[in-house]
Formats: structure tokens, C-alpha cells, sequence
């Protein structure tokens, strides 16, 4: 197959970014889409150009390292993927194909595709924990937890922490990913202790990092490649309420 | 050099309390005083820097990915073993350290082993305690299951996502102590040099993977969480970043390195479609307790329609090779014999280079047996990820699978409070040497990590801090600080102004199929010899021939993978020196040379039953071996057995 991109090209956080058009041919269908990048970059690299820089790890959807906007949605056309597990048989022959950041205020670019994601390690040190020192644990099955508790927190655990839900979103909210981690840790009984503080803290760090809130497009739940629910931040903003009428009591 | 593990005399069963209460402690107030640089946040380094955090003393981790969330770690999928005997199906401490001694073919510590399986328990404890999700029973109690050949159900989980939970909790617990102000936390850094001063390692150099700036950073202790070294095959179920630079470089500072050829195969995961490929998937070998592993009787129908070939033309190979275990025999005895009969020409699946390298995974009769339904209930995940991968569907086809690189039991030697014959580097997970001996078995690596992180090594590390003392005079200034930089400096420049006609994973790509060709699944005397010829040529090549374009300004990603790729290319060169010294098959070892009859592993423990551990000498000088004998005495060596 032969596949034109046209890719978001940006030396650094500080320079001006723009489109730039690549033709590549001998792409085929079992590649991946980052495969499919990486036969570019050897191409740019035996001439002496700058690959394309975009972050990856593991390359099987569970690192959350990747992603980027294809042709306007994030992680591309395919439900409940990564962009690292796209494949190119999801596209044709003679295909174009815009690859784009994310963009949002709180992520600001480095360079091309990469993003800065730090905003969301800082979501987590908010509150997004149980308090429990090593050591000091009780033993495992000392507590009992219903299971269809635990298979939902299982399911909003689930969470890769990609970005997708930010890039999606019309308002950059991060509400999707902050509500996952808010409604794993609230609806298991080690995590009731702290769960006001937790709802409180991890929202007030949200805002500050200059993420926008949620006006129900459902954007977020679309591109998710875990496929969370935006159940989750309503269940957030149950626990907010209830948790800022307790503490101006 | 005499290796001395340094492991607790007496009974086993009290060998690690009694060593604890020997240890030598640091009091509360005097904590803040000491530094500690943490490096790699996986679930050995995220663990250990968030328990020395809560500890009171001063941590420094850091981690080359943009998060410490991301590290491999986080894609391990089976679970986690530990002794709790809550299926009450006999199992206990020493049931578990005994099928770890054996399952490593013999070729582990004994005292250390039993600590690890002692400490699975707390782990589980720990884990459920930090909200970690484990799969539940009804009743509300956690759930187990037999993995990998296991007699007993052992094994804790979380879907197929044992991994990722796990990371998540200890990554959680390291962000805790990030927002108390005891850990500072460094991502997209990647540690390039250790820094060693009168014998101790007194701290590590860095680059900053966003600006290209190198910095030192001095600490009181130094910690390399830093992984496995899978990916010198090129092609492995590794994560694309994971390298063995801090490790290598560790041993060209004087760090012995230990069992560098011990590799673990896995013998189901998704072929090879393509030069282009980039990595290999893992699928679980749950798998095959289901699907019937086959490939046609002649190579003449290699290439046909996998349904239209009737039952007196295919080959269930492992059936009828090994009768009793058939398709469910260990993933090292699975993969040679997928091995074997592609080699004799009746691989299926797409042709790669001229060889055509997969065989059958079949579900046909399966589904007949139980239904599709059961069948889907059973494998619906790993049903669809191969769909995505490969676009075709295994209820109706079979699947093609081959095995792959998975996991390296090979790491820096340490002792048994997991410090390297450095003082003052401790070497925590995947990254040492210590307890999986020449095979590691299944949901036993994150029962390593974390036994390493959270309880063996903060105890074994205050021991040291306690007896070193605080308050040296080191500073980032000291000439040891400043060469090593210098140096870093210098391979960077190098790398950058060589500006060949090669791009860097070329060589890479070159020399994986080297070591996948000559010390993979099996290996053989005059195989390693070639090895240890064509590697250094390849080296040679890269260092006249390569393109890293850009400057060290900014986000560069070829410099990263150049200086990674090099140190690749200098470590190969010591595995197969490795492999070709151990002349006996013991684990995921396989000589040619060293097989039974009927052409199983062959272990010589008179000649072989030592640990052993390589100096560096000099990149273009032999490395001296060092041997560090061991001693069974709680578990009676005896010759694996399948048939």
C-alpha cells in the first residue's frame, strides 16, 4: 500500500510547529501503525533528517505511552485500541492520514507528536492513593469485598493513562481519568477512609493543572482504549458533592 | 576475587529473621541525612523507593520513561504466586521454594529462594491493602489459580492484568511519598554511568531525555532497578525502551555480571509478519491447555489451507512426543520443539527471510468438545487481541504461534542482601542474577520484584547506610564525578559526528539475528564461536558506519536508541561467551552438545553446578570468570521428566 501522512512537525516546546507531507510506500496491511513510522524514520535517518519523535513502550496497549490524533480522533478509527495496536489494514490503498499531538493546554508539546503528561503523575499524588505504609498491612482476606465492588473497581483501575480522554474532550477535562482513579479507590473498603480528601484533593490539583471540566460530550468514553465508562465521573462528582458538604460541616 | 553470598547460616526456616535482627539499624532522626538514588520504577524500584521514602531517608528515583507508571513491569499478564494456601489444596513455604529450586533446574541459591517464598505472602498482603483490584470470589475472599503446570492453585490475579495492577499500587505508594516531599522523582532520565569512589558506589550519571543536559548526582547508595536485557535479540516481548545500559554499565565499573546466558523462552506468542516488525506480543500460555499444537506431517503442505489438511497429515508433535504431558509440557521443552520442526522445513505462516517460522495453535476440536461459547468465556481476550494483531479469526482458523525472547535470568551478581560485590550498589529485580536460577517459572517475576523492593532490600540498605555512616565529603565535583561525565559526554559526540550511511536499529535488527540465530533456543559450540566472531564486526561497523542525526539539544530519540544499541553490542559478545563456557543444558540453557537420548536437557552438575560471574576486562580483552559454587541442602538435585 502507499500511505500519505501529513505530520505535525515541531523541533521543540518553544518553536513553531507545522504540517509536513511524507509519502510512503511498501506499507503493508500487518504492519502497525508504529511499525509504519518506524520504516520513515529509517528512511529520514539513512538521509540525515530528524525521525519523527513520538512516545511508545511496550507496544501492546497496556503502557499508555502512546497516542496521538489520527485524522482527528485520538488512537485512530478502531474501538478500544492504542495507535500501537492499530493496524494498517484498518486503512487502503492511497489513503491520507493526519497525525496530530494531543492538544491540550495542560499538555504541552516537546517535540512532534510527544507530549509533557506530567499533569496527570501530579493528579495521582494528589490524593490518589490508600495511606498504607509497607509493613503495616492487615492479612489479605481479613477484609471481604463484594465482588461486583471489585470488579468495578477492576474495571475503572483499568486505566492506562494515555491521554486520549483529554485529547478528546472539547474542554481538555481530565475528569475521565481523574474519576477512574477517584471511583477505584472509593468503592473499595481500604480506600474509604480517605475517600472525601481523595475526591477533594485530586480535583482541586486537576483544576490547577489547567484542565477544563466536563460538559457530557462523552468524547472521552469514544476514543478510551480500556473503554471506561464516563459512569465513573459522574459517580466523582457524587463523591465531591457529598464530600464538600462533610467538610464545610 | 572469592564470591561469598554471604548467606545466614543455620536452619533455612529462621535464616532471614535471624539475619534481620543482626542487621544493623539507623535511628529515625538520622534517616533525612542519608540519600539513596533509586534507579528504574518498575515494581523492584517504585516499591523500594516509596518504602525507603516512608522510612525517612532521602530519595532520588528516576525513570527514562515520561512517567513512572509505564515501566514493563506494568505488562505482565498471568499473576503472582504466594504461599497462602488459601485453596487449602497443600500447599506452603516450603512447597513453593522447592518448585522454584527445581523449576530454575537447580542452578539458584537456596537461602534466597526460601526468603522469596517466605515473603510472598506479605506481598499479597501489601498489595490487597494499596486497593490493588485482585480477582474476588463471590463470598468476597480472593480467588487463586494453577499456573503454569503448578500442582497447586497459587496463584493471586487481576484478569489478564496482574502486571499493571501491581505497578499501579506500588506506583501509587511512590507518588505518596513524591507528595510527602521524601522521594523526588526524575522521568525521562536515563542513568549512563555509575560513579564509583574508593571502592563505593557514590552516585550515577544522568541525561536528561527532553533537554540532552548530563548531570551527577551523588548519593549514599546507589539502586539499579533497572530490568532485563531481552532486548539484545532485537525482536522480544520487551517494551521498545528496555535496555541493559545501567547494568553493563555497572559492570564495566566493576560489577560482576552473572549467568548472562540464561534466557527465558516463551513459546506462544504471535509470529513474526515482516522485516519491519518491531516487537513480539505474548499471548498467555493458558492457551494451551486448549488448543492442540500441530504443523503438517510434510513440508509440502506448509503452505496450504490449514482446514483442508485431513487428520492423518498433521503432526501433533508434542503429543506424540511426550505423551503424558502433551501440548501442556514446560515453555522451554514447547519452544525447542517448535524450533525443531520449523527447521525441518514444515513451519506455516508467512515466509520471512526465505524460512517460514510458526506452527499451529488449534482450537477446532476444542470447540466441538465444549462449545464456542466456553471457549470464548475461557479465551475471549486473547481471542481478540489476535484478531487485531494478525486480522484473522481463530475460532474458524487456527491460530499460528512461535516462541519468543521473555525474560532474562541472567543480572549483576549480588549477595544475599542483594548488594553487588560493589559496595553500596544494590541490584533489586529482573536486573540481578539471584533467584530464578536457569528458568524462571510462571508468576514468579512479580513476586520477585516486589519481595526485592518492598522487603528485602530497604532492611539490607539501612544495614549498610547504618554501618558506612553519613556526612562524606563527595560532592558532584569529585574527579570520579567528572570524568565519567567527561566520558558520557565524549561516546555522545562520537556517536553524533560519526554520521554514516546505517540507521541505528539496522545494527540492532543485525545483530538480534545473530544472538536469536546462535544463543536462542538452542545453541551449540561452533554457533557461539561464529557469534563471537561476527559481533565484534558488527560493533566495529556501527562505530564507522552509523546515522544519528540531530544534536544532544531537546528530545533526540536515535542518540537514545544509538548509545542503547551499543551497549547491546558489547554485552552479546559476553552472553555467548557465556553459553559457550557452560557446556551443559540446565533450564532455559540448551546446549546440543548436552542432551539425553531423546533429546531432552542434560544438566552436568559436577562440572557445572556454580554460578558464574564475569569481570570486565576491557571491551577488547576476554572478561576473567569467577565461580561461586552451590550448595543443596534442603532440595535433592534430580533430572527433569515430561515423557
Amino acid at each position: 500500500m502507499k500511505i500519505t501522512l501529513n505530520v505535525w512537525r515541531q523541533s521543540s516546546p518553544e518553536a513553531a510547529g507545522s504540517f509536513v507531507k511524507y509519502d510512503v510506500d511498501g506499507v503493508s496491511a500487518d504492519m502497525s501503525m508504529l511499525e509504519m513510522l518506524d520504516v520513515l524514520n529509517d528512511r529520514l535517518e539513512s538521509k540525515g533528517e530528524a525521525p519523527i519523535a513520538f512516545d511508545h513502550d511496550c507496544r501492546e496497549g497496556i503502557c499508555g505511552s502512546c497516542g496521538f490524533m489520527i485524522n482527528g480522533v485520538a488512537h485512530g478509527p478502531e474501538k478500544e485500541i492504542t495507535v500501537c495496536q492499530t493496524h494498517m489494514r484498518s486503512f487502503k490503498d492511497g489513503d491520507e492520514l493526519t497525525l496530530e499531538p494531543w492538544r491540550a493546554m495542560a499538555f504541552p508539546v516537546m517535540r512532534d507528536l510527544m507530549v509533557d503528561r506530567s499533569a496527570f503523575d501530579r493528579i495521582i499524588q494528589a490524593g490518589g492513593y490508600v495511606s498504607v505504609r509497607t509493613g503495616s498491612a492487615p492479612e489479605a482476606n481479613a477484609t471481604p469485598v463484594m465482588k461486583e465492588h471489585a470488579d468495578m473497581a477492576f474495571e475503572a483501575a483499568a486505566c492506562i493513562g494515555c491521554g486520549a480522554c483529554v485529547a478528546a474532550c472539547p474542554n481538555a477535562a481530565a475528569m475521565l481519568f481523574t474519576s477512574a482513579k477517584v471511583s477505584h479507590l472509593g468503592l473499595l473498603p481500604q480506600g474509604e477512609p480517605e475517600r472525601d480528601k481523595r475526591a477533594i484533593d485530586m480535583v482541586a490539583q486537576m483544576d490547577k493543572e489547567g484542565f477544563g471540566h466536563c460538559s457530557n460530550h462523552g468524547e472521552c468514553e469514544a476514543v478510551c482504549p480500556k473503554g471506561i465508562s464516563v459512569n465513573f465521573i459522574a459517580r466523582m462528582n457524587r463523591d465531591l458533592l457529598k464530600a464538600t458538604l462533610r467538610s464545610s460541616r | 576475587m572469592t564470591l561469598d553470598g554471604k548467606c545466614p547460616s543455620g536452619p533455612i526456616e529462621t535464616a532471614w529473621d535471624r539475619h534481620r535482627f543482626n542487621m544493623k539499624l539507623v535511628n529515625p532522626s538520622n534517616r533525612r541525612k542519608y540519600n539513596v538514588l533509586v534507579v528504574g520504577t518498575g515494581l523492584a524500584g517504585a516499591a523500594c523507593a516509596a518504602t525507603l521514602g516512608e522510612l525517612g531517608f532521602n530519595v532520588q528515583a528516576f525513570c527514562y520513561q515520561d512517567s513512572a507508571r509505564r515501566a514493563h513491569s506494568i505488562a505482565a499478564q498471568g499473576g503472582i504466586n504466594a504461599a497462602k494456601n488459601y485453596q487449602n489444596d497443600g500447599d506452603s513455604v516450603h512447597r513453593l521454594f522447592y518448585d522454584t529450586v527445581k523449576g530454575g533446574d537447580y542452578r539458584s541459591r537456596e537461602r534466597n529462594v526460601h526468603r522469596l517464598a517466605q515473603i510472598s505472602v506479605n506481598i499479597i498482603d501489601q498489595a490487597v491493602a494499596q486497593g490493588v483490584p485482585f480477582a474476588r470470589e463471590y463470598g468476597g475472599l480472593l480467588d487463586n489459580r494453577s499456573f503454569g503446570g503448578a500442582q497447586v492453585a497459587r496463584t493471586f490475579y487481576a484478569r489478564g492484568q496482574t502486571g499493571q495492577q501491581l505497578l499501579l499500587g506500588a506506583y501509587s505508594a511512590l507518588s505518596r511519598q513524591v507528595h510527602a516531599g521524601t522521594v523526588k522523582l526524575h522521568t525521562r532520565t536515563e542513568m549512563l554511568d555509575l560513579v564509583v569512589i574508593d571502592g563505593r558506589a557514590r552516585g550515577i550519571i544522568t541525561r536528561n531525555l527532553a533537554t540532552g543536559e548530563l548531570e551527577s548526582w551523588v548519593g549514599d547508595a546507589v539502586v539499579l532497578a533497572t530490568g532485563g536485557y531481552g532486548n539484545v535479540f532485537f525482536l522480544s516481548t520487551n517494551a521498545m525502551g528496555c535496555n541493559v545500559t545501567a547494568t553493563y554499565k555497572a559492570y564495566k565499573k566493576g560489577a560482576l555480571f552473572a549467568n548472562p546466558c540464561y534466557t527465558q523462552i516463551h513459546p506462544t506468542c504471535i509470529p513474526v509478519s515482516g522485516g519491519y516488525q518491531s516487537k513480539l506480543t505474548l499471548m498467555s500460555e493458558s492457551l494451551r491447555n486448549d488448543g492442540r499444537v500441530w504443523v503438517p506431517k510434510s513440508a509440502a503442505d506448509a503452505t496450504k489451507d490449514p482446514s483442508t489438511l485431513p487428520e492423518d497429515q498433521r503432526d501433533y508433535y508434542l503429543e506424540r512426543r511426550y505423551p503424558s504431558f502433551g501440548n501442556l509440557v514446560p515453555r522451554d521443552v514447547a519452544s525447542r520443539n517448535a524450533k525443531t520442526v520449523c527447521d525441518e522445513g514444515r513451519g506455516v505462516g508467512h515466509e520471512v527471510d526465505g524460512q517460514r517460522r510458526a506452527v499451529y495453535l488449534d482450537f477446532r476440536d476444542a470447540i466441538q468438545r465444549v462449545g464456542k461459547s466456553t471457549i470464548e468465556a475461557r479465551y475471549g481476550n486473547l481471542f481478540h487481541m489476535y484478531t487485531k494483531i494478525t486480522g484473522e479469526n481463530p475460532y474458524e482458523s487456527p491460530m499460528r504461534i512461535y516462541p519468543a525472547i521473555h525474560y532474562t535470568m541472567g543480572g549483576l551478581w549480588v549477595d544475599y542482601n542483594l548488594m553487588s560485590n560493589i559496595e553500596g550498589l544494590f541490584v533489586l529485580g529482573e536486573a540481578n542474577f539471584s533467584d530464578h536460577g536457569a528458568n524462571r517459572l510462571g508468576a514468579s517475576a512479580l513476586m520477585q520484584g516486589l519481595a526485592d523492593g518492598y522487603f528485602v532490600a530497604p532492611p539490607t540498605i539501612s544495614d549498610y547506610l547504618a554501618r558506612v555512616g553519613w556526612g562524606s565529603t563527595v560532592t558532584a565535583e569529585h574527579e570520579g564525578f567528572k570524568a565519567a561525565k567527561g566520558e558520557a559526554n565524549e561516546r555522545i559526540q562520537k556517536l553524533l559526528s560519526i554520521k554514516g550511511k546505517r540507521p541505528v536499529d539496522s545494527f540492532h535488527r543485525e545483530l538480534g539475528n545473530v544472538m536469536w540465530d546462535k544463543c536462542g533456543m538452542s545453541r551449540t559450540k561452533e554457533g557461539l564461536e561464529e557469534a563471537l566472531k561476527r559481533i565484534p564486526e558488527i560493533r566495529a561497523e556501527f562505530w564507522e558506519n552509523v546515522n544519528v542525526p540531530g544534536e544532544n539539544k531537546g528530545v533526540n530519540q536515535s542518540l537514545e536508541r544509538a548509545g542503547r544499541v551499543a551497549d547491546f553490542l558489547e554485552f552479546g559478545e559476553l552472553m555467548c561467551l557465556d553459553a559457550l563456557e557452560r557446556a551443559e543444558s540446565c533450564g532455559g540453557h540448551f546446549r546440543e552438545e548436552s542432551q539425553t537420548e531423546d533429546g531432552e536437557a542434560l544438566r552436568d552438575d559436577v562440572n557445572y553446578c556454580h554460578t558464574a560471574a564475569w569481570e570486565f576486562k576491557g571491551v577488547e580483552t576476554a572478561p576473567t570468570l569467577h565461580k561461586e559454587a552451590l550448595t543443596f541442602d534442603y532440595v535433592k538435585l534430580t533430572q527433569r521428566s515430561y515423557k
